[in-house]
């Protein structure tokens, strides 16, 4: 059996992911998450002299501190059964996949284990991050230099 | 303020359903998806559209790790403004440093204080 006929056995023979249902839980979970990110912003401005737009750092922050402590309580791990992407697009994703990273390699050593693995899965997402924005920011400068277009 | 809340909720909620279906149909891993949606950001955030769009959904816009992208980008615009070419290495973190910050913090207290619960995929 070559290559090509084993993926085609392979495509016949796995179960049909139910995408709909995916979509459908996936927009519950995120929609859920960015209310609570929505109301949390609205506290920083209510409470503390942050406007709309300045509001959302302290906002992320604290999303970022409920992920810790849901991930801790292996809360978040059925979250993600539950919600699929819906959980993995929010910043709550991005400090799951952190804290879980440095929980799960706690035994290997704080230095090698929590230090060196903190990033080993959100990592692509702040390398490919910051060097898209490299490239971008790059761009709009040298155009906004030669004089085609402005800030 | 409870419109908002509604807006937050469908904007935030159908971003996390284009992450889906990468996922289910495009066969996309998690990484690679989010990875692709934060260069959509930046993107967009260089084409100027992030910043309406924020203002527009709130919480469901600067949620999704797609305005992680856009934050990385309008620091390093906003840095390029002032000193030039330079600006764009130099700005980069500006805007985006609590999001990092509080994951790393946070990262290493759950590690101080949780003990792991067998595999975490």
């Amino acid at each position: 059996m070559d290559a090509k006929t084993y993926q085609q056995t392979v495509d016949q023979l796995a179960p049909k992911r139910p995408v709909l249902k995916n979509c459908l839980t996936a927009f519950l979970t995120g929609g859920i998450i960015c209310g609570i990110g929505q109301i949390i912003s609205f506290m920083y401005m209510y409470f503390f002299p942050f406007t709309e737009r300045t509001s959302s750092n302290p906002t992320v922050a604290t999303m970022v501190f409920i992920a810790m402590v849901l991930t801790g309580l292996g809360i978040y791990k059925k979250i993600g059964q539950f919600g699929g992407a819906g959980s993995a697009v929010p910043v709550t994703g991005f400090g799951n996949a952190v804290v879980s990273a440095a929980i799960e390699h706690k035994s290997e050593g704080f230095i090698l284990g929590v230090g060196g693995n903190i990033f080993k899965l959100a990592g692509s997402v702040i390398v490919y991050g910051v060097f898209s924005a490299f490239v971008v920011a790059l761009i709009k400068t040298i155009l906004v230099q030669v004089g085609v277009i402005n800030w | 303020m409870i419109f908002s809340i509604i807006i937050a909720f469908v904007v935030g909620g159908l971003i996390c359903v284009v992450g889906q279906l990468l996922f289910d149909v495009a066969k996309l891993t998690p990484a690679h998806t989010l990875s692709l949606l934060v260069v959509i950001g930046s993107v967009l955030d260089g084409l100027g559209l992030y910043e309406p769009f924020i203002d527009f959904a709130g919480a469901g816009a600067t949620i999704p790790i797609m305005s992680f992208g856009n934050s990385l980008t309008h620091g390093a615009l906003a840095e390029a403004e002032k000193h030039g070419l330079i600006g764009v290495l130099t700005g980069m973190f500006e805007v985006t440093s609590s999001g990092i910050s509080a994951a790393i913090v946070f990262g290493v207290i759950a590690a101080l204080i949780f003990k792991s619960k067998g595999k975490v995929s």
